[in-house]
């Protein structure tokens, strides 16, 4: 009904916010967990966990953010108003 | 340098202001003076420097008037002080040295002119070459003058002149038929066509005239006649009178002379001679007399003929010949008459003479002989018986000698006689001669007018036959006129007949055209008139159609005016954030209200769906809302398609942070490449937006590009939206009031 295009931005840095926050605390979690289980405590798999996450939370935001831009396999590019709509 | 050094002292001014002014200052002044000395020579120098190249300015301008103009150009205020320096420009000793110039020129032309005409005649134009010029001056100024004056008198000019010209032609006119009338009075009058009892009359009158004048010609010409006829007889009767007197004085003298008669009868003698003599003297005087009354009435006769021949008038003539021969035979009667009594004077004049030589004679005898005897008396005859012998004797020896001499005498005559008879013969010859030659003359001068008589008589006849030929020919030439003149007049009749037809039948033909030209224009006229009230009835009729048609359309306007007005209060009826109610039903009013009327259908119809169904913003929401879209779009100015990683937006924000534009700046007329940068087109949309602008604040806003154009893609729909809804409102609104405007009916 009332398409607000600017709150898509910020809807999107939620999910960026929301998802980095979740890939790093699983990250960072899993990293605990294997560097307790697996690798005798040592920080690098915490950091390495918690960096993965936050690189893959930035990857998603990126991509999340520039979703706009990048042409999708299977999207027919038209020039026709109704996909501005 | 200078600024620098009065802050110092004025620092130092302030420094030492506490502590003593007047050293302060005369520090400042030690202080200024010791570097003002080089800055004196500084500004000295400059000053120098500034005067020097100002004053060469001036100069040079005041040589170079192109310098000084550039100058004037380029630096301003230089002009000012140029003017006050060298005086007014170079332009205004321009106009002085234009006017002498033109002031030149005519005398320069006229030169040129003297010098044309010098080279046309160099010989002559030496000398009046000067003066030329002048005269051609004087002289165009007197056309001139003229010419004005001739301008002004031309008004008046033509109505002398006119004038002038009319009564010189009057006055050739006059003088022609003056001069016509002079040379031929004779022939205008047969010229001039009189009527013919106006020419009967005046012959009437003529011959009246003649008749009278005839009258008393034939009147004073009897009077004239009887009176010389009277007096004639009267001088021939007188002559008759004198001639027998003298005859009888002569036969008395005869008898005398002759006769040797008794004393006393020779006494009676010569008394009777004496009387005889006087009365031949008297009838001779009273015969002179009667000739000279005689000539007197002659010569009134003459006269009377004369005057009554100077008439000229042809009847008269008979009478006039006939007195001219009464006349002529009285003449010639009384000549007669006085040449006989002249002769009877010549043979009495002889006969005195020889009377006269006898007494003569006798005279001589008897004065010799009272010489001889002087105491003899006169009368010797009778003194017979007194006389002595001695006497006797002498007187004896006396008549002895005296008979001798008497013989010698005699003899002596005797030849003398014959000398003198032949004188006497020679005189009466010449006497005779003279008689001849009078007698000669007087019967020349009869037979002349005898002659003349005659000839006049013949003339008269030869007058009365031409005369009547005269008139034969002129009836026969009347004949031939009256015939010609006839003819003429048919030939006349004919051509005027003619003509007058022709005129008629033009006259005619005209009064026709202009009859049927009168009657087309009535029916014209009055056809426009029929015309213009069908049309006028038309014209009133289809106004009251329209009045009705109108009405209804006024009815519809106001309908459709309400229920746009509806429609665009409905539009106004939107709260902040909320957008307004659908606008369906207002729009479905609208289209109902205006069934018939295709533009406001098409417009209504225009109206945008999503107005219809969802309604559209309000622009304070709008404006709201791009309040806060701008911080947004502002932040994510540098995103676009090539520029989108993470990073890109992290700079984003950093520009966004540190960037400061103007929140509002008015928008230009046309947007330049460097205005596309979205900062300055949001600081412009929003300047619109603040100024109630929406369309150019969405324009603006349209500019955008990359996310910044995304983000705002929404608020820019909405914009258009409202903008379209209220575009076409603002149509209708328009329109109805347009309609209702044309459908009110001004009072």
């Amino acid at each position: 009904m009332f398409s607000m295009s600017e709150k898509e931005l910020g809807k999107k840095w939620d999910r960026c916010l929301a998802d980095g926050a979740i890939k790093l605390g699983t990250g960072l979690g899993l990293g605990i967990v294997f560097s307790v289980l697996f690798f005798k405590r040592h920080t690098w798999p915490i950091s390495l966990g918690s960096g993965a996450g936050l690189g893959m939370a930035y990857a998603n935001c990126q991509n999340n953010l520039r979703s706009h831009y990048m042409l999708h396999r299977g999207d027919k590019v038209g020039l026709s108003m109704e996909k501005i709509d | 340098m200078l600024r620098a050094c009065l802050r110092g002292a004025n620092a130092t001014a302030r420094k030492n202001y506490r502590r003593i002014p007047l050293t302060s200052l005369q520090q400042c002044r030690h202080y200024t003076a010791g570097e003002s000395s080089s800055a004196s020579k500084v500004v000295v120098a400059g000053l120098l420097t500034v005067s020097g190249g100002i004053g060469g300015t001036v100069l040079y301008a005041k040589w170079d008037h192109k310098f000084r103009a550039a100058v004037e150009k380029n630096v301003p205020y230089s002009d000012w002080l140029l003017g006050l320096a060298l005086g007014p420009a170079a332009q205004d000793p321009g106009l002085p040295i234009k006017k002498r110039v033109e002031l030149a020129q005519p005398p320069s032309m006229i030169e040129k002119q003297a010098k044309k005409e010098g080279a046309e005649g160099p010989v002559k134009d030496s000398s009046p070459a000067p003066s030329q010029p002048a005269q051609s001056l004087e002289e165009a100024s007197a056309e001139a003058t003229h010419i004005i004056s001739a301008i002004g008198e031309v008004p008046s000019v033509p109505a002398p002149c006119d004038t002038e010209a009319a009564a010189v032609k009057e006055c050739n006119e006059c003088h022609e038929h003056k001069e016509a009338t002079a040379v031929h009075p004779a022939p205008t009058e047969p010229m001039k066509e009189r009527p013919v009892e106006e020419v009967a009359a005046r012959l009437a009158q003529q011959e009246q005239e003649e008749q009278d004048i005839s009258a008393s010609v034939s009147a004073s010409l009897e009077d004239s006649l009887a009176s010389s006829a009277k007096a004639t007889l009267q001088a021939i009767g007188a002559q008759e009178a004198a001639l027998q007197a003298i005859m009888q004085h002569t036969d008395k003298l005869k008898e005398a002379m002759e006769a040797e008669v008794l004393p006393e009868e020779k006494s009676n003698q010569w008394k009777d001679l004496e009387a005889a003599l006087a009365d031949r003297t008297t009838a001779l005087n009273d015969a002179r007399a009667a000739l000279s009354k005689a000539n007197e009435s002659l010569d009134s006769l003459r006269s009377v003929i004369d005057e009554s021949k100077g008439l000229k008038i042809s009847s008269v003539r008979p009478l006039v010949l006939a007195a001219e021969e009464n006349l002529h035979n009285m003449v010639v009667d009384l000549d007669k008459m006085v040449m006989k009594v002249q002769s009877a004077e010549s043979e009495a004049k002889i006969v005195s003479q020889y009377s006269e030589l006898v007494n003569e004679a006798k005279r001589q005898f008897q004065r010799e002989v009272s010489s001889l005897t002087p105491e003899i008396q006169a009368n010797w005859k009778g003194l017979t018986g007194k006389l002595s012998t001695d006497d006797l004797n002498a007187l004896i020896a006396h008549a002895h000698r005296r008979i001798d001499q008497l013989n010698r005498e005699l003899a002596e005559q005797k030849v003398r006689e014959k000398i003198h008879i032949d004188a006497a013969l020679e005189q009466q010859k010449l006497e005779d001669q003279k008689a001849l030659d009078n007698a000669v003359n007087t019967a020349l001068q009869h037979v002349k007018e005898d002659a003349r008589l005659d000839q006049e008589r013949k003339l008269a006849e030869l007058r009365e036959v031409m005369e009547a030929e005269m008139r034969t020919q002129l009836r026969r030439q009347a004949a031939a006129h009256t015939d010609h003149v006839q003819d003429v007049l048919k030939v006349q009749e004919h051509e005027l007949k003619a003509e007058a037809e022709q005129v008629l039948s033009s006259k005619m033909l005209e009064q026709e055209t202009r009859y049927r030209q009168l009657t087309q224009e009535q029916l014209d006229n009055f056809t426009l008139d029929m015309n213009t009230a069908y049309a006028r009835l038309k014209g009133v009729e289809e106004a009251i159609d329209s009045h009705v048609v109108a009405e209804d359309e006024a009815r519809k306007a106001h309908q459709l005016w309400l229920s746009v007005e509806a429609l665009s209060y409905s539009l106004k009826t939107a709260e902040a954030d909320v957008p307004t109610v659908p606008l369906e039903n207002a729009a479905q009013a609208v289209r109902d209200s205006c069934r018939d009327n295709d533009f406001a259908l098409a417009l209504a119809s225009a109206l945008p769906e999503k107005s219809l169904q969802r309604g559209v913003y309000s622009e304070a929401s709008l404006r709201a809302r791009f309040n806060s879209l701008r911080s947004l779009a502002r932040r994510v100015a540098l995103i676009d398609e090539s520029r989108n990683s993470l990073y890109q937006y992290f700079l984003s924000y950093l520009q966004a942070a540190l960037l400061f534009e103007k929140s509002q700046e008015a928008p230009p007329s046309q947007l330049s490449s460097e205005d596309l940068d979205p900062f300055k087109l949001l600081s412009y949309a929003s300047y619109c937006l603040e100024h109630g602008d929406l369309e150019l604040a969405a324009k603006l806003v349209n500019q955008l590009r990359g996310e910044a154009r995304r983000v705002v893609e929404d608020w820019l729909i909405e914009a258009r939206l409202t903008l379209e809804t209220r575009q076409v409102v603002n149509l209708l609104s328009a329109y109805a009031n347009a309609v209702g405007l044309g459908t009110t009916q001004a009072p």
